[in-house]
């Protein structure tokens, strides 16, 4: 019975309170502070929500604060960064963007004692169809393809049965067929050319910036899925805290370097080259992907990855042919050899594309907290308003009662 | 109902492929054909998620190699914190190769420089702009376009001899007196930088 009188003033109270936004611990603090004054007094404390108010008030306050913080050096450092922005053109129109190439196979197998593997091209360049037939399945079966693996070319072979791709190099392509059976196909992707991937995730050391790291981890653990797979192998090169405390959890051994305190100094290039150097010796790697956000505007920050492929890969291509197939018709100057110069130029263009990649993520970062700093005061505001009118009327109610009980209690005395 | 599967992929793929040739890298829609490949993939490992942007649906497209020789050189001078050119039309630079000055023309052919420090010459008309570079690399491209990158680029005017003085002192100093190869090496940059700096001011 006293549970349902609580209940009833506790609903007459919170009933023009209805709002769509819950406001369940509200009540539960009134409805508290009513079990803790003893029955029989009607004043209901406001201490309790007054203390609420204030602290409300405060983080209004503080985030408030960090908005302008945040405002004021993003502002420093936006400049700086679209600057940076012509750093990796030129690169990228060098060397082109590569993300991914890809190869599909599929190798036809009819049964029997004979392995037909039919190369089925799909490029009106492909001169012609190679037939290879053997009688002995065990052994490896080269199909020499007169016409060389570029990165636009698909060469459909269906696989029925079991297959060890063995090698991928320019113009050669070797299976090991086991099985003979005739057998659903079996369409493997060959994803990229590129057997050793290392993807550089870019986030900031402190919080409150919203979901640009999570979104960074996912672009990175989606990268991983695409690249991984057999002789294939993907590692992780971390820089910020934040991300490290993400991808630890789940692919710690995955994780070759981790890097933090990037912005305790002002980001200048300078700094931005040793981190490089540092990374490119102690990583093995035949891509670099470098995840990070870029800056589009106050409010919308897009994951990107660039893409730098190591001096070997650079020179296979090229003499492969595809996209980087013009690189050879460059004239190189300086340097002893041409693979002295493609190093120097995978580092630099290393060091340029993290530089940019470091300033987006740092100005990304800086919109981010804005963004998030904003509308959490904004909520803050809100919560302010409700509170204020809980207190009017949890005052007024209690003032309203005394009133109630004094002309009572004058009514009876009278008559 | 193994061969319908292959023939329609077939048919799908070379439908596909009939429009790709070798592209060139100064051709953009070439690269998108490239992206769209990853996009697939991706979308096919993650279907839930966007797929992460790369950097040349940043970039405004390159001019192709035109048939002709064009009359003017497209310069590009880019460094970490400023792009001191960016599209600009002039007759002639003369870059600091590692090989010794280098003279750029509209027409030259692609090639792809290493640069030590020295003086970048931009000449247009009559005018020359003269300006320190600290070393990079320099991309010329076969439509005419050359891409110069480097850390640092000043203006020759802006450079104090005093100071240059006293650096190529030091860091001689430095070089007879250092011990590790570290040290040597980073002794023997300075004071390549420094004389490079002298020759600029004097020459």
């Amino acid at each position: 019975m006293a549970m349902a009188a609580l209940r009833r003033e506790g609903k007459r109270i919170a009933v023009p309170l209805i709002s769509p936004n819950p406001i369940n611990p509200l009540r539960s603090t009134l409805a508290s502070s009513q079990e803790q004054t003893p029955f029989g007094v009607r004043s209901i404390s406001t201490q309790i929500v007054r203390n609420r108010m204030k602290s409300v008030r405060n983080i209004q306050k503080i985030t408030k604060a960090m908005k302008m913080v945040a405002a004021s050096k993003l502002r420093a450092i936006q400049t700086k960064a679209e600057n940076s922005r012509g750093l990796w053109q030129p690169f990228t129109a060098l060397l082109g963007d590569t993300p991914s190439k890809l190869l599909i196979f599929i190798v036809y197998w009819v049964k029997g004692n004979r392995t037909h593997l039919k190369a089925v091209g799909s490029s009106s360049q492909l001169p012609h169809v190679e037939k290879f037939e053997t009688s002995n399945i065990t052994s490896k079966c080269y199909l020499p393809l007169s016409h060389s693996v570029g990165p636009r070319d698909y060469f459909l072979f269906v696989i029925c049965g079991y297959a060890d791709v063995h090698s991928l190099s320019g113009a050669f392509v070797a299976f090991q067929l086991e099985n003979w059976s005739y057998q659903c196909a079996i369409i493997c992707p060959l994803g990229v050319d590129v057997k050793k991937n290392v993807i550089v995730t870019i986030s900031s050391d402190k919080g409150l910036c919203g979901g640009i790291n999570s979104t960074s981890v996912k672009t990175s653990r989606g990268l991983y899925k695409l690249n991984s797979g057999p002789e294939k192998e993907c590692k992780y090169v971390v820089l910020g805290e934040k991300a490290k405390a993400q991808l630890v959890r789940d692919s710690k051994k995955n994780i070759q370097l981790t890097l933090t305190e990037l912005q305790k100094n002002p980001l200048n290039y300078t700094q931005v080259a040793v981190l490089a150097d540092d990374i490119l010796k102690n990583v093995e790697y035949d891509a670099l992907r470098i995840v990070f956000n870029k800056f589009q505007s106050v409010v919308s920050f897009v994951p990107t990855v660039s893409t730098v492929l190591s001096p070997e890969v650079v020179e296979r291509e090229a003499e492969a042919g595809g996209t980087l197939g013009e690189l050879d018709s460059y004239e190189i100057e300086g340097g002893e050899t041409k693979s002295e110069v493609l190093q120097n130029l995978t580092e630099f263009q290393f060091s340029c594309v993290m530089f940019n990649a470091v300033m987006e993520n740092a100005c990304s970062e800086q919109g981010a907290r804005m963004s998030a700093m904003d509308s959490s005061s904004r909520n803050a505001g809100d919560m302010l308003d409700r509170l204020t009118l809980t207190y009017n009327r949890t005052r007024q109610a209690s003032i309203t009662t005394e009133l109630i009980e004094i002309i009572s209690g004058a009514s009876a005395l009278e008559g | 109902m193994l061969r319908q599967g292959s023939r329609c992929l077939l048919s799908r793929a070379s439908a596909a492929s009939m429009k790709w040739r070798r592209p060139l890298s100064t051709d953009l829609p070439a690269e998108t054909a490239g992206d769209s490949k990853f996009v697939e993939a991706w979308k096919k490992l993650n279907p839930n998620q966007d797929p992460p942007k790369t950097p040349s649906s940043y970039m405004k497209p390159r001019p192709p190699t035109p048939s002709t020789i064009p009359s003017k050189l497209t310069v590009n001078l880019v460094l970490p914190y400023d792009s001191v050119l960016s599209g600009k039309e002039v007759d002639m630079v003369i870059v600091p190769a590692t090989t010794g000055q280098m003279g750029v023309l509209p027409g030259h052919v692609a090639t792809i420089a290493e640069l030590k420090p020295g003086i970048l010459s931009v000449h247009e008309g009559n005018e020359v702009n003269k300006y320190f570079l600290s070393g990079g690399f320099a991309f010329v491209h076969a439509n005419s376009v050359a891409d110069i990158i480097a850390i640092e680029a000043t203006p020759v005017d802006r450079i104090d001899p005093n100071l240059v003085q006293k650096g190529l002192a030091e860091f001689q100093q430095r070089l007879n007196s250092a011990s590790t190869d570290v040290e040597k090496a980073e002794a023997q940059i300075g004071v390549d930088v420094h004389s490079a700096l002298n020759a600029a001011l004097t020459g």
